[in-house]
């Protein structure tokens, strides 16, 4: 087939910034979003939605323990660790939060190498969040069969206090968790991409065969450093509020 | 002619090059980000209580949501028909607390009644 010839239309009109910008972007007929790949958008669009998801949660959360007459339970001491002769409270909740903004933090410089097209150091940092996120989740089930096996806490009663707190967090934490999963899951996928070098050549995707790029990582960057931000509402309501 | 080309290139440049920030910043956000972590647990530590301890962990809260979306998450670099699209919707969510609050005080002072008058 032969390719169209393409007519040059001369100089490029400069972008409006501002709020003249934002009408300017939504308003020009084409995409909304420019500069920014479609890829990115909808990865943007899809966190939003899960944003409102975890509210939702956080909401109910709120309203059943502003509602209930039997004192909550002390997340402090549920979670305290016995370390060195001593309890330490809320430690392993603490130990996690440190995992998971280091986990961040190799995410942002996979990201930042990716675009540099250093294909090592991309995949290794990808792995080493991937496996910041695995030991997360594992604390994860730690604390889990603590609570569950040793205290007798379920969804409907627990021995601290309101029953709710039980609900409140195997639904909170336990949807966290599986998207901590699904991201180790895609770091790998990603990572195993980086290595065999798909983005320096462009190879075309398994589902849509459209070219791979680079903006692939900055795209799994967002899911990642998504739920390293849930985490930070979860550990401040939740946890130590 | 060969201004508007390069002006072009540069453009296209941009977009294929995508975010490139110098490392140090990200290793700044990083640090920044594990004293904020160990500002909340400290408030948990020594056992702060009432209204100090509400807003402390609120405030480190905010400041380490931001410095996520901000910088890890390039919105600061982003054009703003994007940072507003995705940034504003989620404030209506504040609406809902503020609702959620109302409903939870109902249902706590028609539980305290009920309860009472029960036993």
């Amino acid at each position: 087939m032969a390719q169209p010839a393409l007519t040059n239309t001369g100089e490029l009109l400069k972008r409006p910034d501002g709020l003249q910008g934002i009408v300017a972007d939504w308003s020009s007929d084409q995409r909304a979003f420019k500069n920014v790949p479609w890829g990115k958008a909808m990865m943007w669009i899809f966190l939003l939605s899960d944003t409102f998801i975890f509210s939702c949660f956080l909401l109910s959360y709120m309203t059943v323990r502003m509602s209930t007459t039997v004192p909550w339970p002390d997340p402090s001491a549920i979670f305290a660790m016995h370390i060195g002769g001593q309890d330490i409270p809320l430690i392993l909740i603490a130990i996690m939060t440190f995992i998971l903004i280091s986990s961040s933090g190799t995410m942002a410089m996979a990201v930042n190498f990716g675009y540099r097209r250093d294909r090592a150091k991309t995949a290794v940092l990808l792995l080493v969040t991937a496996a910041f996120g695995a030991t997360f989740v594992g604390m994860q089930a730690f604390e889990w069969t603590k609570l569950i096996v040793e205290e007798g806490v379920r969804p409907w009663g627990n021995p601290f206090g309101a029953p709710q707190f039980g609900s409140s967090f195997f639904m909170i934490t336990g949807f966290h968790g599986t998207h901590v999963s699904i991201g180790v899951i895609f770091l790998i996928a990603i990572a195993r991409k980086v290595w065999r070098g798909d983005y320096d050549h462009s190879k075309p995707g398994f589902f849509t065969s459209r070219k791979s790029h680079y903006e692939a990582v900055e795209i799994m960057g967002l899911y990642w450093h998504f739920v390293d931000l849930v985490w930070v509402f979860i550990f401040a309501l939740f946890y130590l509020w | 002619m060969a201004q508007a080309q390069e002006q072009a290139r540069t453009e296209s440049q941009a977009h294929v090059e995508g975010q490139q920030h110098p490392i140090g910043i990200y290793l700044q956000i990083w640090g920044w980000l594990f004293v904020l972590s160990a500002g909340s647990y400290l408030v948990d530590y020594f056992n702060l209580e009432g209204y100090l301890r509400w807003s402390l962990i609120l405030v480190f809260m905010i400041l380490k949501a931001g410095l996520i979306v901000a910088v890890f998450m390039h919105m600061l670099w982003e054009r703003l028909a994007l940072l507003y699209a995705i940034l504003v919707p989620p404030l209506l969510v504040l609406v809902f607390v503020a609702i959620g609050a109302l409903e939870g005080d109902y249902t706590f002072l028609t539980r305290l009644i009920f309860f009472s008058a029960g036993s």
